[in-house]
């Protein structure tokens, strides 16, 4: 799968927030073999550069974001910053509709990324499973989609299941990474079996007693869904069927 | 032993004075900005003595050398030993929970527990934490000051880097020094007529975490932001915001209160958030108090001491051969 012509080495991508130190960073990091790092330039822009050398020495793919920004007009001048300073023409863009369930806003999402990709970057919307803005956003030249599982930070896991599932069965060829609201690993596996690209998560990881314990239960639980879904799953049925052969006994 | 320099006059360098003198070595110590004040970081801490609480985030060595923190301090300064008390609006309260899972030390209390430790407070859920102390940081920069004053040590005003300087150096000046991380910490202290505390409280908040610490007549310190920031302007609008909504959710009648202050600075760290003492040659650097500056200080000067004086190697001792 590629995301804007690269390929990734792995299908989990995470943030830089809110771990209890970079070297703890680090090592979650290393444990969950990320191929991403998020990076939030809104509140600790520019002269942090004892971090910023800690998250550039991580050799992983950097995926600044717009976090925290309420307007498309926020939200452009945060992205042309952050190509500036990291050199990457990726950005996550986030324009939060609402400050208490930071639900994306449709229309100042939309309006940005129409402006980004006119100006040559390459654009990961955070957005909702609506495949109405989905298809908009597209339209507007985004390549890749990030529909949220559950508001950020709340842990929630895969709160529209129906609607993710349509949102993947409309656009099957479009790389999509579930960003946002998955606490636990089962979580992830489960996204991964319904066929989505990727995941992206930070509080999870981070807030987690044992950060880098929780990052390598994440990766095993991608991978795991990942090769399910590979796999091709039975479907479930609403009669039993043993599994053991019952020849030779009396069965109707 | 020979006169030992110790450059920054901060909460590192002025501990590791009062430590090795107290100890029987004779120190100087020099700082480009002379005595303590708002240039440097130590001001404008929170000064709470929290090894229990701080474990519920931070390595397990923190919470360890903290225990040493309250009695190391009760030498120069006044040191209040009423505990920490930690609260979350009811809506928040499996943080409480959480936080009691992750720390050691946490007594459980409903309504009437906290009123009989805060009657100003009216919180359902809190955890009290009896063993933890705190101190007022400026007073106890300043009973340090007058204990070395006592020993016949000044502070002199002075620009100078350890290569500088002959003999012994301890390099305590923080940021100053290469090497180190800034944390950004905003603060702010204001005045309530109605809410009066007579120990830290921490409110647990998802987005907003808090800490209160009373600093007497009627002040209370609102601390603090930690950014990956090494921009060290006043404080922002957001966090000022943010600061002063948590105190609101905390109780409603800290709106009443007057704003005295507010301060920025930058925590010296390293990349673990666990202070050193680095020994290279003649030259040893106490640094990366981090977000533990009074509650560390005493354990990384007593460990600079051990090193000095009785060439034992404390666990945050490193020695650096580059």
């Amino acid at each position: 799968m590629l995301f804007y012509g690269t390929e990734l080495s792995s299908r989990m991508m995470l943030g830089t927030a809110q771990y209890p130190s970079p070297a703890i960073m680090e090592d979650a990091f290393r444990r969950s073999g990320a191929s991403v790092a998020t990076v939030s330039l809104r509140r600790e822009g520019g002269r942090g550069q004892g971090f910023w050398d800690i998250v550039r020495k991580l050799g992983v793919h950097l995926l600044p974001n717009t976090a925290g920004c309420h307007s498309a007009r926020e939200a452009v001048t945060t992205a042309r910053m952050a190509r500036e300073m990291f050199e990457t023409n990726w950005i996550k863009l986030e324009v939060i509709g609402h400050s208490d369930t930071l639900q994306p806003d449709p229309f100042g999402l939309l309006d940005a990324a129409e402006t980004l990709s006119a100006e040559g970057f390459e654009v990961f919307p955070y957005t909702t499973e609506d495949q109405v803005l989905a298809q908009r956003l597209l339209d507007a030249g985004c390549k890749v989609l990030m529909p949220w599982g559950a508001p950020i930070g709340s842990g929630l896991g895969l709160n529209n299941r129906h609607g993710l599932r349509m949102l993947r069965a409309a656009f099957p060829d479009v790389p999509m990474v579930i960003d946002a609201g998955l606490g636990l690993p089962s979580h992830a596996a489960e996204a991964m079996e319904m066929g989505f690209d990727a995941i992206l998560l930070n509080t999870a990881i981070a807030q987690a007693g044992d950060p880098a314990l929780m990052a390598c239960a994440f990766a095993r639980a991608v991978e795991a869904g990942r090769m399910a879904r590979d796999a091709d799953p039975m479907s479930p049925r609403d009669m039993a069927v043993p599994s053991t052969p019952v020849i030779g006994k009396a069965w109707l | 032993m020979a006169e030992i320099t110790i450059i920054g006059a901060g909460v590192a360098g002025l501990f590791a004075a009062h430590e090795l003198s107290r100890r029987g070595a004779r120190v100087r110590v020099l700082d480009r900005s002379g005595s303590p004040g708002p240039h440097g970081c130590s001001w404008w801490a929170g000064g709470m003595l929290a090894p229990d609480c701080e474990g519920a985030t931070a390595e397990p060595v923190v919470t360890r050398l903290g225990r040493e923190a309250a009695a190391a301090w009760a030498r120069v300064t006044t040191v209040t030993h009423r505990g920490t008390l930690v609260v979350a609006l009811h809506r928040d309260r499996s943080e409480l929970d959480r936080f009691a899972r992750r720390t050691q030390g946490a007594h459980r209390l409903d309504a009437d527990g906290i009123r009989a430790l805060e009657p100003d407070l009216d919180h359902r859920d809190g955890l009290h934490f009896p063993d933890e102390a705190h101190l007022d940081p400026r007073s106890a920069l300043a009973d340090l000051l007058a204990d070395l004053d006592r020993r016949d040590v000044a502070v002199e005003r002075a620009e100078a880097t350890p290569e500088d300087i002959a003999g012994t150096v301890i390099d305590a000046r923080g940021m100053a020094a290469p090497g180190l991380r800034g944390v950004r910490g905003e603060m702010v202290v204001i005045r309530s007529p109605e809410i009066a505390l007579t120990r830290p409280v921490r409110l647990l908040h998802p987005r907003h975490p808090l800490y209160v610490v009373p600093r007497g007549d009627g002040r209370l310190m609102l601390g603090a932001t930690q950014l990956e920031s090494a921009s060290c302007g006043p404080i922002h609008v957001r966090s000022l915001l943010e600061l002063l909504s948590a105190a609101y959710a905390l109780d409603p009648r800290l709106a009443e209160a007057e704003l005295v202050e507010t301060g920025a600075d930058l925590r010296p760290a390293y990349p673990d958030n666990i202070p050193r003492v680095t020994r290279k040659g003649r030259i040893l650097r106490l640094n990366g108090l981090f977000r533990h500056g009074f509650l560390l200080a005493p354990a990384l000067a007593r460990q600079a001491a051990d090193l000095l004086l009785n060439d034992t190697k404390g666990e945050l001792v490193h020695e650096d051969r580059g």
